[in-house]
């Protein structure tokens, strides 16, 4: 019964590891609880998403990730 | 690279003109290399919604667009990018805005290694002005 959250991208720094199993269901508070102090002061900002089962969220707040289910977590963006 | 350009041109023999943008890693300053990272689930169909966009915007035969992960050498080739289309004008442009979202509007993380260590690269303020530009 589990979720894993990935980290994308500098926030993989913040969190010390590229993905972390916490214990299913997760929702936005129980998130913001399982990523550490940096990791959820970067979550905090409008400019980083959300994903759940491979979508962005329109509002990452409304997040309910359910046993098996991935969660990533999506910095700024730099390509090219 | 030579053989993707000559089967995307073969491709579109209807198309009056075939634009390609090839974007490597800048080999100046103290950049040793450079690693790209995606998201599986996310960026590959991004990069297909944005080509089919650029497609339907632009009256494109086709698009083409190549974007490596991993880590690269200065001077590597990073991302390579083509369009056909009917009208020069209509391939430049849409390879120019196809570029512009690759920079900064695709699932892709960047950074770069110097002499003092590894460092992430966050889109400039220019890079949110060249995207603002199509909107």
């Amino acid at each position: 019964m589990s979720v894993t959250i990935l980290f994308l991208g500098p926030l993989a720094d913040l969190a010390g590891e590229k993905e972390r199993e916490v214990d299913a269901p997760l929702d936005w508070a129980g998130l913001i609880d399982a990523v550490g102090a940096e990791v959820a002061e970067q979550l905090e900002l409008e400019r980083v998403n959300v994903a759940c089962k491979g979508r962005v969220l329109a509002d990452k707040r409304a997040l309910m990730a359910e046993d098996g289910d991935e969660v990533a977590l999506l910095p700024p963006v730099s390509g090219g | 690279m030579g053989e993707a350009l000559a089967a995307f041109n073969a491709a579109h023999g209807e198309a009056g003109g075939v634009v390609s943008f090839l974007g490597k890693v800048r080999p100046d300053g103290n950049v040793r290399a450079l690693e790209l990272t995606h998201y599986e689930p996310l960026t590959l169909p991004g990069m297909e919604d944005l080509a089919k966009t650029a497609a339907s915007r632009f009256g494109l035969d086709g698009a083409l667009v190549w974007h490596r992960i991993g880590v690269m050498m200065p001077g590597e080739a990073i991302v390579l990018v083509a369009t056909a289309a009917r009208h020069r004008r209509d391939a430049f442009e849409a390879a120019d805005y196809l570029m512009d979202h690759l920079k900064s509007a695709a699932w892709l993380w960047k950074r770069e290694r110097r002499d003092d260590g590894w460092h992430w690269i966050e889109p400039r303020g220019q890079d949110h002005e060249d995207l603002a530009r199509w909107q």
